[in-house]
């Protein structure tokens, strides 16, 4: 069993800050289809479409027929472990500053046998072991070996936490706590052990419903954070930026306007200033301490979740340019992807189908519940996902997103959402 | 009017026997903007973003862009601002005759009733009252309601909203008719961020100082303040807004000359 | 056919030297020693993890060598058997005279991690992410699972370990110098559980060679030779092992001793591929000198001393001379050339006739995938 987590002690504050490294980044092309599907918290492996051989590691033509129509397919990772090792000698400096490290070899069910991080709770070989996909702090797939039912504290693995971005002991800062999302947020980050939560507290005078009820939260310090606002996020970024380890930025302004129904440009600015513009202004104020502190101890920086909108992918005419501007966030979003790469830090995007909220009124069913949208960004945090589709429309337009994009387009312009 | 005329203006200036009061707001991202529903086109707040600060931008000089809307801050309504103003000849803010922009003011001092009642409504009795006491209203004369809102720096205090929205003082329909239609006055200033009351919707008409106000081709000032060092009668203020063409309305800084010592 | 001229340039931990130097350096001592002039040489097969950009046709432009044949065998620990074959097919065909093969590596001191980090696709994309191990990581793997299949202790793989060092101590370029005891290799430092660090392999400078022609060239030129009586080769087998527990010996043992027309007990030393101790005691199986899943009995029952029961890396192996990248697929050849034509540099092999030498390498993803063979005796 693994033992629990222990809050972490405070922090020396004159000692030095150990620098971020990463575990081996250099994948071919052909193993980033491991990363693509662990991104969105899936396991796949190549299958061959000829003679269904599976194959690992990532190849370009079937080992078995050399057919190169390989289909990646999610696998269940049910396997054996067959053999193990504790490594305590590395020639990296990720896991030189981090060894020992388990490592399992385990055969799957399907064929393959694969090497694995091996989860502390995992009994000796030989043992029936789950395989799981994670992203590790390079933002890359690895498998770990995890035991066949959950056991008691399995997140406070030490090992798992390394790759996980886990709220439990770490500062978050929820930068709106105005919506109904970025409140259950709050609440869902506070019930997953979080340390400190600070929360966006823009134009207070607006006595918005569900304050009162955050306050009650030991945790939620409030700050008068205003994403539409430089200055608020430099002051904000210089007051608490250097102990943010997860930043949540819920800002959001949707309204239901396409391009004909609404006569000029001030709503589609105002939706760019919070969408778009404010995920910069706090990319510039709060990303260069987080980058900083990728290694630092226990409860270093680890995650930055941008909530998009399953929008992003493809434009929905009747909240046309609300999705401009998340598509305009998401691309941004993958720039801080791109330079919070060396911090380990990871950017997870969240992509919701319609909320069930005011502005998605006239939206019909099903609608995601901000708290099933609050578990969803917790559960990506603690799994290590970097992409996030909560909720069954979202899963919906992604699957035909990635099935055919023209088509959803042409679906999306003849009215159906 | 003679040369002579400004020569002692510009001495009395310089001998403090005008004082110079600064009847304005800071502009700041922090002030509070006015609030409409949100389905509504919205009033942009204040926002500055640095261009260069002695940096690799610009090393040798700092500068700001900034942006709002023409109603942030203290700032100046014109009568094109209503529907009720919008094809009266000169209603906006480029077209607007300059000499209006330097006027005697008189203010009427709301601040204790104010206090006990954020939802206060200045009425046509408290109006006479006021003028038996300093004389009657000068046609063409700024009236200013004094309610020491301003004095409320804190933001929430300032909007001073509930449940049902915004608590602030302001005239009656009655009041606001009255001093256009018998006293002809030049605008209505006040100090909270509208010249309305903050439950005017509920008036009739709503937002009477609006609607009559630049119905009647006059002016409105928000968010003004230090209207407690003016006298009530016998100063002057100068508020030319920016000129913009068509505008509605503009952030200012407003002075007030009053007599010094 | 016949190999001669065993050669070696003596090893160093870490050297500022290219792979280039040591391959020029290799052939000299081969030149010098035969008394060859550069243009007898006419065929080079070379082998190096270390030589990038270039290959063994840049090799010759740069050492100035005009060849009618050439090969590069990247195949690690199994370079030297299947450079014997591929120039021994060679002279046999009359495509050269005289092969010269060749394997050197130069050690910078990060030297080991970037050929680790990028040794191949799959180690790249599949292990090396995982804590980044190395072979270390790779064989504790193979050991934990053969100890726990097959009953081997940490007793028996020691025993090897200290065995090869003090066949070590009398070599003289043997890179460890001092004894190992049984009680010292067990409480040397964990390396990658369960190997230890004596169990592991070290990453050095060097370089091996010997020249590959026919018996009568050989005399005529008076240089001591030995036969070539049989090899073998296989790449990739037993893919669907889930682990390695065997290699390609297995397959092709049957044919080495009939080719070579001896039985194993007939063989008077063996040199066997030693990176990981699990790996010899594997080839003592796979190459017939007992069945599968008695290696650590047959070791119990072994010395592996020059001088004992069973001599075994009678140089030291790698595990004591070090490993010179691909020149330790090398080593256990130059050897055996040396012990059957009577030139050991340490302690020989009383009555040396027949040896083997066999080779392993290239941990692709989870398993070495080559190996191979060979069988020399006395000309």
């Amino acid at each position: 069993m693994t033992a629990p987590l222990l809050r972490p002690k405070r922090k020396n504050p004159v000692l030095r800050t150990r620098l971020p490294t990463l575990p081996p980044a250099i994948r071919s092309r052909v193993a980033l289809g491991l990363t693509a599907a662990a991104a969105r918290g899936s396991f796949e492996l190549q299958v061959c479409r000829d003679c269904a051989t599976v194959q690992y590691p990532p190849r370009e033509a079937c080992c078995a027929c050399l057919s190169d129509r390989l289909d990646w397919r999610v696998q269940n990772g049910a396997g054996e472990l067959i053999s193990e090792t504790l490594l305590r000698h590395s020639q990296e400096l990720f896991f030189r500053e981090r060894v020992p490290w388990r490592l399992g070899m385990v055969r799957l069910d399907c064929g393959p046998t694969v090497i694995a991080y091996l989860h502390g709770d995992c009994p000796a070989a030989p043992a029936r072991m789950r395989i799981r996909a994670c992203l590790d702090r390079a933002g890359q797939a690895v498998l770990v070996a995890l035991p066949e039912k959950e056991t008691p504290n399995m997140a406070d693995d030490r090992q798992l936490r390394e790759m996980t971005c886990d709220p439990k002991f770490r500062k978050v800062l929820v930068t709106d706590g105005k919506t109904a999302a970025g409140q259950a947020v709050v609440e869902a980050v506070a019930a997953a052990g979080a340390d400190l939560i600070w929360v966006g507290h823009a134009e207070p005078w607006k006595k918005l419903p569900g304050f009162d009820r955050l306050k009650a939260i030991p945790q939620v310090a409030l700050l008068p954070l205003d994403v539409t606002n430089s200055r608020s996020v430099k002051e904000i970024a210089g007051e608490i930026g250097g102990r943010v380890d997860i930043l949540i930025n819920t800002a959001d302004h949707h309204r239901n306007f396409g391009i004909a129904s609404r006569h000029g440009v001030e709503t589609a600015r105002a939706e760019m200033e919070t969408n778009y513009l404010a995920l910069l202004r706090l990319a510039q104020e709060f990303a260069p301490a987080m980058r900083a502190r990728g290694a630092d101890g226990q409860s270093s920086a680890v995650a930055w979740v941008n909530l998009l909108s399953i929008f992003a992918l493809s434009n929905f005419p009747p909240h046309g340019t609300y999705s401009a501007s998340k598509a305009a966030a998401l691309s941004l979003a993958q720039c801080l992807r791109a330079e919070m790469r060396a911090s380990g830090v990871r950017v997870v995007n969240v992509f919701p189908g319609p909320i069930d909220d005011e502005w998605n009124q006239q939206l019909l069913p099903p609608k995601l519940a901000p708290a099933a949208l609050a578990a969803a960004i917790v559960k990506a945090l603690q799994d290590g996902i970097e992409d996030v589709y909560p909720g069954d429309v979202a899963q919906e337009w992604l699957a035909r997103w990635r099935d055919n994009p023209k088509a959803l387009e042409r679906e999306l312009a003849a009215g159906a959402g | 009017m003679s040369a002579e005329t400004l020569l002692q203006l510009v001495n009395a200036f310089a001998a403090g026997r005008i004082r110079v009061v600064d009847l304005t707001q800071t502009l700041s991202p922090d002030f509070p903007q006015i609030v409409l529903p949100p389905e509504m086109g919205q009033c942009w707040p204040f926002r500055i973003e640095e261009v260069s600060r002695y940096d690799e931008r610009g090393p040798a000089w700092y500068w700001n862009n900034f942006s709002c809307g023409e109603h942030t801050g203290t700032h100046f309504d014109a009568p094109i601002h209503w529907i009720s103003g919008k094809d009266l000849p000169n209603n906006s803010t480029d077209t607007i005759p300059v000499e209006n922009f330097i006027a005697a003011a008189c203010v009427i001092d709301c601040s204790q009733e104010s206090a006990a009642d954020p939802d206060f409504l200045l009425t046509v009795d408290f109006i006479r009252d006021w003028e038996k006491r300093h004389g009657p209203i000068p046609r063409r004369s700024w009236v200013l309601m004094r309610t020491d809102w301003s004095k409320r720096t804190d933001p929430i205090a300032f909007q001073n909203f509930d449940e049902t929205g915004q608590h602030t003082p302001g005239p009656d329909a009655d009041a606001v008719k009255f001093l256009v239609n018998d006293r002809d006055v030049l605008g209505f200033g006040s100090e909270a961020i509208g010249t309305d009351a903050g439950q005017a919707y509920h008036l009739r008409p709503p937002y009477p100082c609006h609607y009559y106000m630049h119905g009647a081709g006059r002016y409105g000032l928000q968010c003004l303040a230090n209207l407690d060092l003016l006298p009530p009668t016998g100063s002057v203020i100068i508020c030319p807004p920016l000129k913009i063409k068509q505008g509605s309305g503009s952030p200012l800084r407003v002075l007030g000359l009053v007599p010094g010592g | 056919m016949a190999v001669a001229v065993p050669v070696t340039v003596p090893y160093a931990r870490y050297s500022i030297r290219g792979a280039h130097w040591f391959l020029a350096r290799v052939l000299a001592e081969l030149l010098q020693r035969s008394g060859l002039t550069k243009d007898k040489i006419e065929g080079l097969c070379v082998s190096s993890f270390t030589l990038a950009p270039d290959t063994a046709v840049g090799l010759t432009q740069h050492l100035g060598f005009t060849l009618r044949w050439l090969d590069h065998i990247p195949m690690g620990g199994a370079s030297g058997v299947v450079a014997l074959r591929r120039a021994a097919r060679a002279v046999q065909c009359g495509d050269a005279d005289i092969v010269a093969c060749i394997a050197g590596d130069t050690n910078h001191t990060d030297s080991f991690r970037l050929n680790t980090a990028t040794f191949s696709q799959f180690a790249r994309d599949a292990v090396y992410p995982y804590g980044s191990g190395g072979p270390n990581a790779s064989f504790a793997f193979l050991t934990a699972h053969y100890m726990r299949s097959y009953g081997a202790e940490a007793e028996d793989f020691g025993k090897l370990c200290v065995a090869q060092r003090a066949n070590a101590l009398k070599f003289p370029y043997a890179l460890m110098k001092k004894a190992l005891t049984l009680a010292e290799y067990l409480s040397a430092r964990p390396i990658a559980d369960p190997l230890r660090l004596f169990d592991c392999v070290m990453p050095c400078a060097g370089a091996e060679g010997f020249l590959v022609l026919r018996r009568e060239r050989a005399e005529e030129l008076d240089l001591a030779y030995a036969r070539v009586l049989a090899t073998i080769e296989r790449h990739n087998a037993f893919p669907d092992d889930p682990v390695q527990y065997r290699g390609g010996w297995v397959l092709d043992c049957d044919e080495l001793y009939r080719q070579a027309g001896i039985p194993p007990g007939d063989i008077d030393f063996v040199e066997a591929y030693d990176d990981y101790p699990v790996i010899t005691m594997m080839q003592l199986e796979d190459l017939g000198f007992c069945r599968k899943g008695e290696g650590p009995d047959f070791v119990r029952r072994h010395s592996f001393t020059v001088d004992g029961s069973f001599p075994l890396n009678t140089s030291g192996g790698q595990l004591s001379v070090g490993q010179a990248g691909a020149a330790g697929g090398f080593l256990g050849l130059v050897e055996a050339i040396r012990q059957v034509t009577g030139q050991a540099l340490g302690g020989a092999v009383a009555d040396a006739r027949i040896g083997m030498a066999s080779g392993f390498g290239m941990i692709n993803y989870d398993r070495g995938l080559c190996s191979g063979a060979a069988i020399l005796a006395r000309s």
